[in-house]
């Protein structure tokens, strides 16, 4: 854990220390070609700080109107008959919009259950398999200006649930 | 589709809310998550100006163009449409390779680069709905194309091999070996994945056959 984690504390130094150093190398103009980007980038932010309004505020309002736990208790004895605990059900629905409303959520069954229980455990191994499907699908869309998404959420759906029906799975296996 | 989940998650939640008694939450929901976008955007900002400035001076290095090289076999195998030198592919490239790292930070705005350039690509391609810029308020409408669709499934279907995320906070929960989850989660990411790679063949394949690529842009000249 410890390693692990150190690893993921200096990757970001590294990786910048590298580019800068063989941009410079390279005799790239380092800093006005840090410029240029930048300004790209704050482009892209200020393009998508509507969308995130959208759908934050979307999301939070369903989850503060009490609709997610109902879902959970509702779904509950259909989802324990497939190996899912009903804990975990208002996190497969939350997950699928917003990814910090998921961690918390996450962060609640881990002190509820421990992270080495049988939900601890299926929650840590869903939360690492797929993406906010619907966070992702929106923000990206809308860099490109798309209004019609096609197959992209039937897509994204068959993978959240091949990842789920697998973590149950491997989580089963394991314990 | 995106204006029905909206309005569906909108309405649900004044709706259930008033039944259930929960007005004022949902109240305070809507004004502290409004608030908390922007805020997030300000954090993202900074985060995205930093990374998109080093990807400027990779790109003009030639370093994203190693790294493109790199994966090019499996980018070439999911986008068979993209020309090799579109600058989509560097993007993709770079996209996926964050996302297989875990630099959650640095996935997004490679990806959000990319989809312009997909976008850039159709317009190319002739694609009318990507002619005139812009004009998409009202009226004319653009459709995704396959390439967008295929890199939106395959983000989300997670590359990630080890969920660095999960791991801190199972240790912060006082997990006995929070690094138990590193090799089923890898499992259970390369089946997700998987299942998201086949789908994407099946329906690009689907679109050549029936002939509507053809008008979506399958003759790239």
């Amino acid at each position: 854990m410890n390693a692990l984690a150190h690893l993921s504390d200096i990757v970001i130094p590294i990786l910048i220390f590298f580019i800068v150093g063989y941009g410079f190398v390279s005799r790239v103009k380092v800093y006005e070609s840090f410029l240029k980007g930048a300004k790209d980038g704050l482009k892209i932010v200020v393009d998508i700080v509507p969308t995130l309004i959208g759908l934050l505020v979307a999301v939070g309002m369903l989850r503060a109107s009490g609709f997610f736990e109902m879902l959970g208790t509702l779904l509950g004895p259909a989802a324990a008959a497939a190996g899912l605990p009903a804990q975990l059900m208002p996190l497969l629905v939350v997950k699928l919009f917003s990814s910090s409303a998921a961690t918390g959520l996450v962060l609640d069954i881990f002190r509820t259950s421990g992270p080495d229980s049988y939900a601890g455990m299926l929650t840590s191994i869903l939360m690492s398999c797929t993406e906010t499907v619907f966070y992702t699908m929106s923000v990206y869309f809308l860099a490109a200006k798309v209004t019609k998404t096609r197959f992209t959420l039937t897509g994204a759906l068959l993978a959240t649930l091949a990842g789920t029906v697998a973590s149950v799975v491997l989580t089963r296996w394991m314990i | 589709m995106l204006n029905l989940i909206w309005a569906a998650m909108i309405l649900l939640a004044v709706i259930y809310g008033a039944a259930s008694g929960h007005m004022s939450e949902v109240t305070n929901a809507a004004l502290d998550s409004a608030g908390e976008a922007v805020s997030l955007c300000i954090t993202m900002a900074g985060v995205v100006a930093l990374w998109m400035g080093l990807m400027e001076i990779a790109r003009r290095a030639g370093l994203v163009r190693k790294l493109t090289k790199g994966i090019g076999p499996f980018l070439t195998f999911m986008f068979p449409g993209i020309p090799r030198d579109h600058p989509a592919r560097d993007y993709i490239a770079t996209n996926v390779i964050a996302n297989i790292l875990g630099l959650g930070w640095a996935c997004t705005p490679a990806g959000l680069k990319a989809m312009e350039e997909l976008a850039k690509l159709e317009a190319d391609r002739g694609n009318p709905e990507y002619l005139e810029d812009i004009k998409t308020e009202n009226g004319s409408v653009r459709r995704a194309s396959n390439e967008m669709c295929i890199f939106l499934i395959l983000n989300i279907s997670s590359l990630q091999l080890i969920p660095v995320n999960m791991i801190a906070y199972r240790a912060q929960y006082g997990s006995a070996n929070p690094t138990a989850i590193i090799a089923p989660a890898i499992a259970a990411t390369l089946i997700s994945t998987l299942a998201a790679v086949v789908y994407c063949k099946i329906k690009d394949r689907a679109g050549i056959l029936s002939g509507k690529r053809s008008d979506r842009g399958g003759k790239t000249v």
